[in-house]
């Protein structure tokens, strides 16, 4: 039997909508799988349990009083840099420890406006610096397919709280992948919206002209129906585009007839996991089955992709970092002098994998090395922006695997940092071009572990992307296979 | 200017204003060459006449009109604050 908790946001919200439950009985549910799994999972940093029933019965009286927001009642829980009012806001980081945000993220003030519950601080890397979660100075976020391994990252606790049925869903960020490669380990649908769809505000800067907001959610229609509710102009992100947002969700359904999808040659790499390889050209042969046409593109300059994110992510990540100096927010620790306290407080503050970034940012930033480095990264990025500009005068959309590997074990990666970067190698592209990119399910290895299908498409068209998702996610059974956790083994049938 | 590739840990970490220790620059020290090893790859590509790109997406000179609007909250914005007094936040002596 399918528990509260199990649901979709699509199906809880119709269930809401035909009072067959309140949103006070969903949060509740929430709240019980989290008692019960988290002790494994490790998902959620804190749960404000008080605060989430307390909105819940609040939807509930709207909706008594008339009102049927699509998104009323519905819980969504917070990856732990966005801003929620009077929740902390730690980054993950031992520096934020005790800070409480004075304001609303935008996306989560939208997600409020439409009706829906805040619940819960999700892990990640700390600043959203890493692959695995386990850059987090608090704990390890475990993979609810296999408790050995990461959840993949930043995102990691937002989306192993979805696979592990502690959330409908999750909002994260993504800057080189992060909501993407998560979502493809952990086996649900996240999606990267193109540079400026969403606003930023409120959301913990990391890479500026990388950074964007989207869900993490159990299924492609999901994914439609939070990116609609969090899409827009705001006059407190000026990066914000002034484009209108369509009905996503409405937008989903039918075949692929007459899409052509464009398949890298170049992405076909050395280092690309069998198995994976395996399930994502299987999965280019059902989109062909279901109407699409496969063409070949080339997309030359992403070999050098990496390369350019390390130099232009870990430059903006220095400036911005430099908010964290212990005189405004969060940890200080006492000095002779202001430099001596900025020095000593960022000391203490700061993980290894944020400071090797900031290192590496202010290094291919300063005085001597700054062209040698940084504008040459961003004249290389020119070229591998214009690389998916001629591919999509081919193509309507692009297919790639979203990560070389299935999730890996604890410990294997941390220790290599540039081994730990390649795993981005699908997915930063898209985040240098500004463009977007959908995590969509698309079977397991051997291991029973999830592979994702990495959906990428123009400027704006996450309808396109999404459309493809849905027709694709629809006509596999791979969103409705739920992981054992704790050996308690549950499949969900139909929907 | 030093050898393109030997990186000054202290002083790049003096700029980012981060005290490191000596184990932590002995890491550090292999791990940044072997980055920066690798990004060099973008030496062989020829960018002579491409224009660099800062944004993705162009969007230029975005106004707004100079209105006075609600900021924040400034109790909530000050509770976060490590140390203040009157409001205000208190930062160590700068001038003797």
């Amino acid at each position: 039997m399918t528990t509260l908790n199990q649901l979709t946001v699509a199906d809880a919200a119709a269930k809401l909508a035909n009072r067959e439950c309140s949103s006070e009985d969903l949060v509740a549910a929430v709240l019980a799988s989290i008692a019960q799994h988290d002790q494994q999972v490790g998902a959620y940093l804190t749960v404000d349990a008080e605060s989430a029933l307390a909105q819940s019965r609040a939807a509930d009286a709207a909706r008594a009083g008339g009102d049927i927001r699509p998104l009323l009642g519905i819980p969504v829980g917070m990856k732990d840099l966005l801003n929620v009012q009077g929740q902390p806001c730690t980054c993950a980081s031992k520096i934020l420890k005790g800070y409480v945000a004075p304001y609303d993220a935008t996306a989560v003030a939208k997600l409020r406006a439409a009706g829906a519950v805040i619940l819960g601080r999700l892990n990640m890397d700390e600043f959203a610096m890493g692959g695995s979660t386990e850059n987090s100075a608090y704990q390890q976020t475990r993979n609810p397919w296999d408790l050995s391994r990461v959840p993949g990252g930043s995102s990691g606790g937002s989306a192993a709280a979805v696979a592990a049925d502690e959330a409908l869903a999750t909002l994260g960020s993504d800057t080189g992948g992060s909501i993407r490669q998560p979502a493809g380990f952990c086996g649900c649908v996240g999606l990267k919206p193109t540079y400026g769809r969403v606003s930023r505000y409120g959301l913990t800067a990391f890479a500026s002209s990388l950074d964007q907001i989207g869900p993490l959610t159990k299924t492609v229609r999901d994914s439609a129906l939070l990116l609609g509710a969090i899409s827009g102009r705001d006059p407190h992100d000026s990066t914000s585009l002034d484009a209108p947002v369509p009905d996503y969700a409405a937008l989903l359904g039918g075949d692929l007839k007459g899409l052509r999808l464009g398949l890298p040659k170049e992405y076909f790499i050395d280092g690309l996991d069998a198995e994976v390889e395996a399930k994502v050209r299987a999965a280019v042969d059902q989109c062909r089955a279901l109407g699409a046409e496969i063409v070949e593109i080339s997309l030359p300059h992403s070999k050098y992709a990496v390369a350019v994110y390390y130099i232009i992510a870990t430059a903006e990540a220095s400036a911005n970092l430099a908010r964290f100096d212990g005189v405004r927010y969060g940890l200080r620790v006492d000095g002779e002098d202001p430099i001596d306290q900025y020095g000593k407080t960022r000391a203490a503050g700061f993980g290894q994998e944020v400071k090797r970034r900031i290192i590496l940012g202010t290094y291919v930033l300063s005085s001597g090395y700054h062209d040698a480095y940084y504008l040459r990264a961003q004249k290389v990025r020119t070229l591998i922006r214009r690389d998916f500009d001629t591919a999509f005068e081919k193509c309507d959309a692009i297919l790639t695997p979203v990560a070389p590997t299935a999730a890996y074990q604890f410990g294997e990666k941390i220790s290599d940092p540039l081994k730990m970067y390649l795993g981005d190698i699908f997915t930063i592209p898209v985040n240098l071009a500004g463009i977007c990119g959908v995590s969509v399910p698309c079977g397991f290895t051997s291991e029973k572990l999830p592979v994702g299908l990495h959906i990428v498409g123009p400027a704006l068209r996450e309808d396109v992307i999404l459309k493809i998702g849905h027709a694709y996610e629809q006509s596999t059974p791979w969103h409705k296979v739920k992981p054992e956790i704790r050996g308690q083994k549950s499949e969900v049938s139909g929907q | 200017m030093n050898s393109p590739d030997k990186i000054d840990v202290r002083y790049v970490a003096h700029l980012a204003r981060m005290h490191l220790g000596d184990d932590e620059v002995a890491r550090l020290q292999p791990q940044l060459e072997q980055i920066v090893g690798y990004v060099r790859q973008l030496d062989e590509l020829n960018v002579d006449g491409i224009e660099p790109t800062a944004h993705a997406i162009p969007v230029q000179n975005v106004f707004r009109s100079d209105d006075v609007r609600p900021c924040l909250d400034h109790d909530a914005v000050m509770r976060n604050a490590p140390q203040a007094r009157e409001g205000q936040f208190i930062v160590p002596k700068i001038i003797e």
